[in-house]
């Protein structure tokens, strides 16, 4: 697994991330950062726990896949993923990706591109404890729109 | 010759099983598939009537024209919902 790349269970720190992408790094002009958080309210139920499962291995891989196409179709200097699996509780965060470039506009382009791929590429799933039970999350029609704008 | 088949997510509870080793002459993963559901409408259900079945050999996206070696990984699994 690249160090830009990481599946984990634990937290992560937005300020310590970002220095480390940075870290020596003067010829960065621009970061730009999104979080994914828990939320406790999905299609109207109320969401207690939430419970990531991963292809462990092509998790990592699609990851990687989705990265390295960011920096051919960007002028990105840095950029990280990181993916938390296992049980979330609402207002977790669960997924970081932070993208690095001279200018603004590679960095805000890339970090779309990279999320809008994520969420329809990497095998990662979602189950929801709410009052009637666990559901399986459904795969969203806009996820897919997102995704297919960055068609080339 | 022998492919690891691996079930996630909501295919991996309809089915009662993560991962299987199982023996197959399948040239194909639609052949694979087609061997599988045959074992009855549980496996029918979740697999060939199911028009969102996703699928990866070697953890690479595949369809049902890929093909398969001895010793594959074979995995099923429905879209995914990360992020």
């Amino acid at each position: 697994m690249s160090d830009w790349v990481r599946v984990q269970t634990e937290d992560f720190d937005l300020s310590t991330e970002v220095a480390r992408l940075r870290a020596g790094r003067a010829d960065i002009g621009a970061v730009v950062t999104f979080v994914g958080t828990v939320r406790d309210i999905n299609q109207g139920d109320t969401v207690a726990t939430l419970e990531l499962e991963h292809y462990p291995g092509m998790t990592e891989k699609a990851l990687n896949e989705i990265r390295d196409e960011a920096h051919r179709r960007w002028h990105l200097e840095n950029s990280l993923i990181i993916h938390r699996v296992g049980p979330l509780q609402p207002q977790d965060q669960i997924v970081l990706v932070a993208t690095a470039s001279r200018h603004r506009q590679d960095a805000f382009e890339a970090a779309q591109f990279i999320m809008d791929y994520l969420k329809t590429r990497a095998p990662f799933w979602k189950k929801e404890q709410t009052p009637d039970g666990h559901r399986w999350v459904d795969a969203r029609d806009s996820d897919r729109a997102a995704a297919e704008r960055w068609a080339e | 010759m022998i492919v690891n088949i691996l079930y996630f997510a909501s295919l991996r509870e309809q089915l009662g099983t993560a991962n299987e080793q199982f023996n197959t002459d399948a040239a194909t993963v639609g052949e694979l598939l087609d061997q599988l559901c045959a074992r009855g409408p549980r496996w029918q259900q979740a697999l060939c009537d199911n028009s969102h079945l996703q699928m990866a050999v070697d953890q690479t996206v595949a369809h049902r024209d890929t093909p398969l070696r001895d010793g594959a990984e074979v995995a099923f699994f429905p879209p995914v919902t990360g992020g």
